[in-house]
């Protein structure tokens, strides 16, 4: 198994025992953050969207790591505003830098741009496909909360539809006999193809629209936010906006291992009493971003 | 009407390549897929042609070119019931069919409008994930379509 070199565009490129492998990785960087294994490296930071936690911490990972940071934060003020196309600003970035992160808000940017780069590319977003590496440290923070990552139960709330981060976990946690609990409004379930996966791995789900059902049983309670311009009738926006919203008086009776998980940022479905309850492990979540990143950027680079 | 003067309605060919059984309206289609709108040589089609097994039909023959299975498998996508009947000398010497291919590349053109294939100069890629349904996946947005997705570019 070697991963040096080997661009990570979608949560399917690497196999389950090179995840288990990164999460690995990253429990030591946890251990001891700052390591100088890329003080000769370059890494590029490509978001021509905005971002904050994800550019923020491969940042600070690449940081913690002692490689030097080229890139820019917003396309507005780079070339693709004069018309570049991304296989030329790729082509020329990836000859000077020894690795990629890019965030782009076309589908399939970061897949086109590994192909055509000469460095690896990690791809931190490609508009509504994947976001692997949140996924990896999805992965971190339920294993390091639950001891395991096997036969765990799953709860996902909110939207279920367009959420990536929800796919592209409801489809690693395929290979560990998970079982999903589904909470969502009519409007914003799981899709098909992603109910499929499940079948496909002989697991089971659920699917529910009370939040209220599933706390007693959930392992991981996994929290998304619902956006308003994913309905078509305001109405049902109005109607569903606030039945999706998790408050600390709900969490009596739920289990003593339970531990809310959110991508971040929220705005009110997670109210903010239940942060300091010790249930709320979001911002841990956050932070264990950088260490799956230092463990992505080490690994590829070859310093692991 | 008999048989023979059935076929006669396109003339037979010498040398060459016959496409028989295309669903009747995507004859077009098939021409071009095999790009045969550039072809210097003979191209003679016909289209609603009566068919015992499809009730209509349409059939395409092609003068002095071979096709080669990579290349004639691409019509799959519109013509999945196509026979592909090989001519030397007016004398039939081999006769296939179609195979739905794994991938298929260049001819269709991504239905997400968000997808980077629609917004820089990239040759498509699609997975072939159901043959029986011909439903793709997109190679760089990764969204499945479905058969009545499929837009050709």
């Amino acid at each position: 198994m070697t991963m040096k070199g080997k661009s990570l565009i979608s949560i399917t490129d690497y196999t389950k025992d090179e995840y288990l492998k990164i999460l690995e990785t990253a429990a030591g960087f946890e251990a001891n953050p700052n390591q100088k294994l890329l003080s000769d490296k370059v890494v590029a930071s490509l978001f021509f969207e905005p971002s904050t936690r994800t550019r923020l911490s491969f940042e600070t990972a690449a940081n913690r790591l002692g490689a030097r940071v080229i890139g820019f934060s917003d396309s507005g003020s780079t070339s693709v505003q004069k018309g570049e196309t991304l296989k030329d600003t790729i082509i020329m970035v990836s000859s000077y830098a020894d690795i990629i992160v890019m965030r782009h808000p076309r589908e399939g940017a970061a897949r086109w741009a590994s192909e055509v780069s000469s460095v690896p590319v990690i791809n931190a977003g490609d508009g509504a496909n994947q976001h692997p590496t949140q996924c990896m440290l999805d992965l971190y923070t339920i294993l390091q909360t639950q001891r395991t990552l096997n036969n765990l139960n799953i709860a996902m709330v909110g939207d279920l539809k367009y959420g990536r981060t929800v796919h592209s976990l409801v489809q690693a946690m395929c290979n560990f006999n998970a079982t999903f609990h589904l909470v969502s409004p009519q409007e914003l379930k799981l899709p098909s193809v992603t109910k499929m996966h499940i079948k496909d791995a002989n697991l089971k789900y659920e699917q529910y629209t009370e939040l209220a059902d599933v706390i007693p049983f959930a392992d991981i309670i996994y929290m998304t936010r619902i956006q308003k311009e994913r309905f078509s009738d305001p109405i049902e926006y109005e109607k569903v906006k606030n039945s999706y919203v998790l408050t600390k008086a709900m969490l009596e009776g739920c289990k003593p291992n339970m531990k809310i998980l959110h991508p971040l940022p929220r705005v009110n479905e997670i109210s903010e009493d239940v942060d300091t309850t010790k249930q709320a492990y979001y911002f841990k979540q956050a932070e264990n971003g950088v260490y799956v990143r230092q463990a992505l950027l080490a690994t590829i680079l070859g310093a692991k | 009407m008999d048989k023979e003067t059935r076929e006669l309605k396109v003339t037979a060919i010498e040398n060459g390549t016959v496409i028989d059984h295309i669903p009747a309206n995507n004859v077009f289609k098939v021409i071009r897929i095999l790009n045969l709108e550039n072809n210097n040589h003979q191209v003679l089609f016909g289209d609603n042609l009566d068919s015992e097994k499809y009730g209509k039909k349409g059939i395409i023959k092609v003068s002095n070119t071979f096709f080669a299975p990579d290349e004639i498998n691409k019509i799959a996508l519109v013509a999945p019931t196509a026979t592909l009947i090989v001519i030397r000398n007016f004398k039939v010497v081999e006769k296939t069919k179609v195979e739905v291919p794994d991938e298929i590349i260049k001819i269709v053109k991504c239905f997400n409008p968000g997808c980077i294939t629609n917004h820089e100069n990239i040759t498509t890629r699609f997975k072939v994930i159901d043959k029986a349904e011909m439903k793709l996946k997109c190679h760089y947005c990764e969204k499945s379509i479905a058969r009545n997705n499929i837009i050709f570019a």
